[in-house]
């Protein structure tokens, strides 16, 4: 690849799960600022490549690279202290806590050993603004009262209000209507041009076509391609898919 | 909901929204605060409201059977009764809200009240303070090992805890049996003692105006203040209005429960005027804890628990420590319910009804507004709800109905506010 150097680089990654190779041989990067999708059919190893590079697994073999040099990741605190953030399809959020407080969750900052709301609600209020996150009426309503486009906003505001430099979702629009879709894939382009590192896990060629920048495509555990989304049309990328490879050149 | 552009402004609420929402956030005038309220009571998110509403009912109903119900010397000894639930309605609470039950905590209550009553008499003879404090210590391990079996090895609250209702009334018999003064299974508690004041003495009437004037003063200034400066801020801040009205709200009520308490309480000859330590006490407590809830990390995480554990988890939060602590605060807010019960009683027996206490607990709790399923209620709750409970009971008194008529009445009441919660709940989750 000819872009600037990437932020995350997986190279040769294989991972076995008793008798099951569930990563054999992954290798793509992921540039700052840029949307990588990562596409492939169920058991493609979608899911096991993403909690590798949120820490839950370790690699078997092959490694992560981080801005240029090897990391190893022992758990979800070393990964989120690189500034990788997670974004999984329940988005944990608790529904009985307003938008501010679930997005400090676990990190409430406190004065006079009290809660510091005032803080709170104004670095929140901050970070949906720098979304473009418009639609919400008040910060202060429950979460439960959200919409689905709207919840997956709060999770992505969540995810960068401490200075994230990877977000990786996992099928962000896969439970939404035509307008949140909308909603959520422009949030996810605002996110991109501020300069942070997107990976996007998706089943939904609409999406990825509008959105990515790069494509990986998975296929039973290998990466199979790999490159800038214009070198993909539809076709290419559901052979690559359901085949591993594609019979016109990308 | 719809999406628009950035720029369009926010459409016309949907009712989901106007329930969901509490309507401080959202109201720009009192007019707008009663709309969102009316909302909330139809769908049947509206907390306080309804048990306002029944309680007043069910006043206006004993008073009609009962003329002497709403008299001074009637109405103190209800809110003596009531201290004790509204204890009890704390104590589940603070495990309720992590979606936990406490079975154990009536007869936790016998186990710190022994514990008083003994670290205060002869032949141990410790001041009175230190008496509680050995108490609540003593009811904060035996919380500490219920919660720890809990948290930490996934073993059902209910079992636990039930297991814990046995053995704390096995506890209470031992006590007793291995100290030589409890005769019959019965400490006397000394009629000089703190211990024993906290319920039969008074405030003098001076005093309780000063402190109620001062406490509904204090609240003022912090409310405006807060107000101002959040509004200052560019916070959102719920209108003056409302912000005025608590303070009247809670204004009147401080009058009410003074004038009240300042009447003559006495039967024909003596005359007693004040009101008892107790209420200031038990206002006290549930005020620390409602700022523990709202306004600390472990109280955000309670809430968080009760909702998402997983989300708890994945911020970070250290799920098992919070449970514990749950578990610690409602065994040693049980310990405060037995003191309140023995200062009452004159005596601790080994006779205390424990098994009645912890249904009155989460009766008082749920009654009040607490949900069941975790991650919704406040203390507020367990002030409404003990007052209920203690209303039905003085007015089935007076009425002078069987015990079989008062326990049954109970049930229903509490069955009835379960199901309010259960409807509730289906409601949001629709």
């Amino acid at each position: 690849m000819t872009d600037d150097k990437p932020l995350l680089a997986l190279r040769g990654v294989r991972k076995r799960f008793g008798p099951v190779q569930a990563l054999d041989e992954i290798s793509f990067e992921v540039p700052a600022g840029k949307v990588t999708a990562l596409i492939g059919d169920n058991g493609a190893g979608k899911s096991v490549t993403i909690k590798t590079i949120s820490g839950l697994w370790q690699p078997d073999e092959g490694e992560l690279e981080w801005d240029g040099s090897a990391v190893h990741l022992h758990g979800p605190r070393d990964s989120e202290a690189l500034g990788i953030r997670t974004i999984y399809q329940d988005l944990a959020l608790c529904d009985n806590l307003d938008i501010v407080q679930n997005m400090f969750l676990g990190h409430e900052p406190l004065r006079h050993r009290q809660l510091d709301e005032a803080q709170m609600e104004l670095d929140a209020s901050k970070t949906l603004k720098d979304l473009s996150v418009t639609t919400v009426r008040s910060i202060r309503q429950p979460v439960a009262s959200l919409s689905g486009g709207q919840r997956q906003s709060v999770a992505v505001a969540k995810a960068v209000l401490f200075d994230a430099k990877l977000v990786i979702m996992d099928e962000p629009t896969a439970a939404l209507g035509v307008a949140q879709t909308r909603m959520v894939l422009d949030l996810i382009k605002t996110l991109a041009s501020r300069g942070v590192a997107v990976m996007v896990v998706s089943h939904n060629l609409n999406d990825v076509f509008e959105i990515a920048d790069r494509i990986t495509v998975l296929y039973l555990g290998r990466s199979v391609a790999s490159g800038p989304a214009t070198d993909f049309d539809r076709q290419s990328a559901v052979e690559y898919m359901t085949t591993g490879s594609a019979t016109r050149a990308a | 909901m719809s999406t628009k552009t950035p720029d369009a402004p926010p459409p016309a609420m949907s009712d989901d929204e106007l329930t969901a929402i509490a309507p401080e956030v959202l109201a720009n005038s009192v007019g707008d605060y009663f709309k969102a309220w009316g909302q909330r009571i139809k769908n049947g998110e509206s907390g306080a409201v309804p048990v306002l509403v029944g309680l007043i009912a069910i006043v206006i109903f004993f008073q009609i059977e009962r003329s002497q119900f709403l008299t001074a010397q009637n109405l103190v000894n209800l809110m003596v009764q009531a201290s004790l639930f509204i204890m009890f309605g704390a104590a589940e609470i603070f495990v309720l809200l992590l979606s936990e039950i406490d079975l154990s905590i009536g007869f936790g209550a016998g186990v710190g009240a022994f514990v008083i009553a003994e670290l205060i008499a002869p032949p141990v003879s410790l001041p009175w303070w230190l008496g509680i404090l050995g108490g609540l210590a003593a009811m904060g391990f035996l919380g500490f090992v219920q919660g720890s079996l809990i948290a930490r090895l996934g073993l059902p609250s209910f079992i636990v805890t039930l297991g814990g209702y046995l053995g704390f009334t096995g506890l209470m018999l031992e006590l007793a049996n291995v100290d030589k003064t409890a005769v019959g299974g019965v400490m006397e508690i000394d009629q000089g003692s703190p211990v024993y004041k906290l319920v039969t003495s008074h405030m003098s009437p001076t005093l309780g105006w000063v402190v109620m004037v001062v406490s509904v003063a204090a609240f003022a200034a912090v409310s405006l203040l807060r107000s101002r400066s959040r509004r200052a801020q560019g916070l959102t801040t719920p209108p003056l209005g409302v912000t005025v009205l608590t303070i009247v709200v809670a204004a009147i009520g401080g009058i009410v429960v003074v004038l009240i308490g300042n009447s003559n309480q006495g039967l024909a000859l003596a005359t007693i005027r004040g009101l008892p330590w107790v209420i200031p006490f038990v206002l006290i407590v549930l005020l620390f804890y409602s700022w523990l809830l709202n306004r600390t990390r472990t109280g955000r995480y309670i809430y968080a628990i009760g909702a998402n554990p997983e989300a708890a988890r994945r911020a970070g939060i250290h799920v098992p420590r919070i449970v514990i602590f749950g578990f610690v605060m409602s065994s040693v807010t049980a310990c405060l319910a037995g003191l309140i019960y023995e200062s009452n009683q004159g005596s601790i027996a080994t006779d205390i009804p424990g098994g009645q206490y912890v249904l009155f607990a989460v009766a008082a709790a749920v009654i009040g507004g607490t949900s069941l399923f975790g991650g919704r209620g406040k203390m507020l709750n367990a002030l409404l709800g003990g007052i209920v409970i203690a209303t039905v009971f003085d007015g089935l008194g007076l009425m002078s109905v069987g015990a079989a008529v008062q326990d049954i009445v109970t049930a229903i009441v509490l069955i009835l506010a379960v199901t309010l919660d259960a409807l509730v709940r289906r409601r949001a989750t629709r």
